[in-house]
């Protein structure tokens, strides 16, 4: 059959988001997927110029909903570093609590949209029941379900209560109890295993050449992860990165999934040793100079370049995040399965395209 | 007829259908729709369905704010949609443009492209909001008169 030119996206109902790829298909074999992207883009780098650098926060902390914590916390380490601001022991710790929380909260919330786009929609539906348990540990402690604003330039502006604390821990063992549960269906189950062991396979090398961060790279064997660098308080907290070898949608399901334990393994770390003391410092001075920060997100490896020259006013912040990143693996992932398992392979590298776009 | 086209119009009210259009949002109020269909908040207990095909559905959520690229999507998804139909913007960003009125791609919220029957304040708005949202426009549209057939 003659080449046919399929659009996928940018309503589309396996993805909130619009994505919109237009599929060159022979047949129902996929040969080629050529990203259009655009929707979502907003320009919110440019309201550097407008806002000032405190107020960038708000900006940053919605570049993505599902990781609002983990950008903010990112911008801010990068404005600490330039202004030469050291962070309190405390403040580092509930970071990294945060940061992990939202972990936990983002794979749930992923592998439910995985198990949806193989159509398992009891699983989906399991998935996001227990997220639920995160979003009220988020609303108790930041005050909101999804932008969890508590990263500000010297520290944060929330402290967590011991009484806190050891609510959190409960709650947590009642995910993990539930989240154990599902791994009997999600890594073990024939349905889940048929649709997804094999499919759209990122070799070793490939990942390493195109450049894929996150569970993607993780998954295809790579042991690589922003959080071995010991920046906040990972340094002091015992961390191993996740590894699958190969390199197929079930990899980085079972990267995902396991990713999620130790997040949560984490968390309960980072309380046991949660030190005492202040939770911020006072800020003066403007920040000047460039620098480039990164953390993990989610979805890998995030990068903030922020440019000061000593006004309020930012130069440029550049943002350069995990799905931008995993786009060219993705596109070299489609080429040669079938359409009914686009949606599969899409969602298989998390993509966020609100972050992509900003 | 009369009497299968009040049957329709009457059971629109009680089942609408559901269709959700992230136009540029941080995702933030879309894993809220999303939460709103999942078993906590369980909005089919109003038997609301989400579906993907504009042709199908009754009401629009929107999120996010619009810009340049997505305007023209908003559009035809609006007026592939059969009459009476409700549109809900969702979120400050939905409503006015946000934190993000300022950028230059973004003309701002969904009301200057279609017109809106709810407003559902908040960044993002909680479940119980966008429930409560969906709700008053269910009220709406049983006052709007349209070709049910």
């Amino acid at each position: 059959m003659a080449r046919t030119i399929i659009p996928f996206g940018p309503q589309h109902p396996v993805f909130p988001e619009p994505l919109h790829l237009k599929l060159v298909l022979e047949d129902e074999i996929v040969k080629e997927a050529v990203p259009a992207l655009g929707y979502v883009h907003r320009g919110l780098e440019m309201l550097a110029d407008i806002r000032d650098y405190h107020q960038m926060i708000q900006i940053c902390e919605r570049v993505c909903g599902i990781c609002s914590t983990i950008h903010a916390q990112c911008y801010c380490q990068g404005i600490e570093e330039l202004m030469g601001i050291e962070v309190p022991a405390r403040a580092k710790f509930l970071r990294v609590i945060w940061a992990e929380i939202h972990r936990v909260q983002s794979h749930l919330l992923w592998l439910g949209l995985f198990a949806d786009a193989f159509g398992f929609e009891s699983l989906f539906m399991q998935c996001w029941k227990i997220r639920e348990r995160v979003m009220d540990i988020n609303e108790a402690t930041g005050g909101n379900r999804v932008n969890v604003s508590v990263n500000i330039i010297g520290g944060v502006k929330r402290d967590l209560a011991p009484d806190m604390t050891r609510w959190i821990l409960s709650e947590l063992d009642l995910v993990e109890q539930e989240v154990k549960r599902l791994e009997k269906v999600l890594l073990h189950d024939y349905t889940v295993k048929k649709r997804t062991v094999g499919k759209g396979v990122l070799t070793k090398d490939q990942a390493l050449e195109l450049g894929a961060v996150g569970p993607t790279l993780r998954g295809s064997g790579v042991a690589q992860d922003i959080r071995q660098l010991g920046y906040a308080a990972y340094g002091d907290l015992s961390y191993t990165p996740v590894v699958a070898k190969d390199g197929d949608a079930y990899s980085r399901n079972r990267v995902r999934f396991l990713e999620t334990y130790q997040a949560i393994a984490l968390v309960r770390e980072a309380i046991s040793k949660l030190p005492p003391g202040e939770i911020s410092v006072k800020v003066k001075g403007k920040p000047e100079g460039e620098i480039v920060s990164r953390v993990e997100q989610p979805r890998g490896e995030l990068m903030y370049y922020i440019k000061g020259n000593g006004k309020k006013n930012l130069d440029r912040l550049r943002i350069r995040t995990p799905t931008f990143a995993n786009i060219p693996p993705l596109l070299s992932m489609l080429p040669g399965i079938e359409l009914a398992d686009v949606p599969v392979i899409v969602l298989s590298i998390d993509p966020c395209i609100s972050c992509t776009e900003r | 007829m009369d009497t299968i086209k009040t049957f329709i119009r009457k059971s629109r009210i009680k089942s609408p259908w559901l269709l959700h259009f992230d136009c540029g949002s941080c995702n933030g109020c879309d894993i809220e729709v999303l939460a709103c269909l999942t078993p906590v908040y369980d909005i089919e207990r109003f038997g609301i369905i989400n579906v993907g095909n504009p042709k199908h559905a009754d009401l629009l959520l929107v999120t996010g704010t619009v810009n340049h690229r997505n305007k023209k999507v908003l559009g035809n998804l609006a007026e592939q949609m059969p009459e009476p139909k409700i549109v809900v913007a969702l979120g400050s960003c939905g409503l006015s443009g946000g934190v993000f009125r300022e950028a230059y791609n973004v003309i701002g919220g969904v009301d200057k492209i279609i017109p809106v029957d709810v407003y559902v304040p908040g960044c993002p708005p909680k479940p119980e909001a966008i429930i409560d949202g969906v709700v008053t426009g269910l009220a709406k549209f049983a006052q709007k008169k349209g070709d049910t057939s």
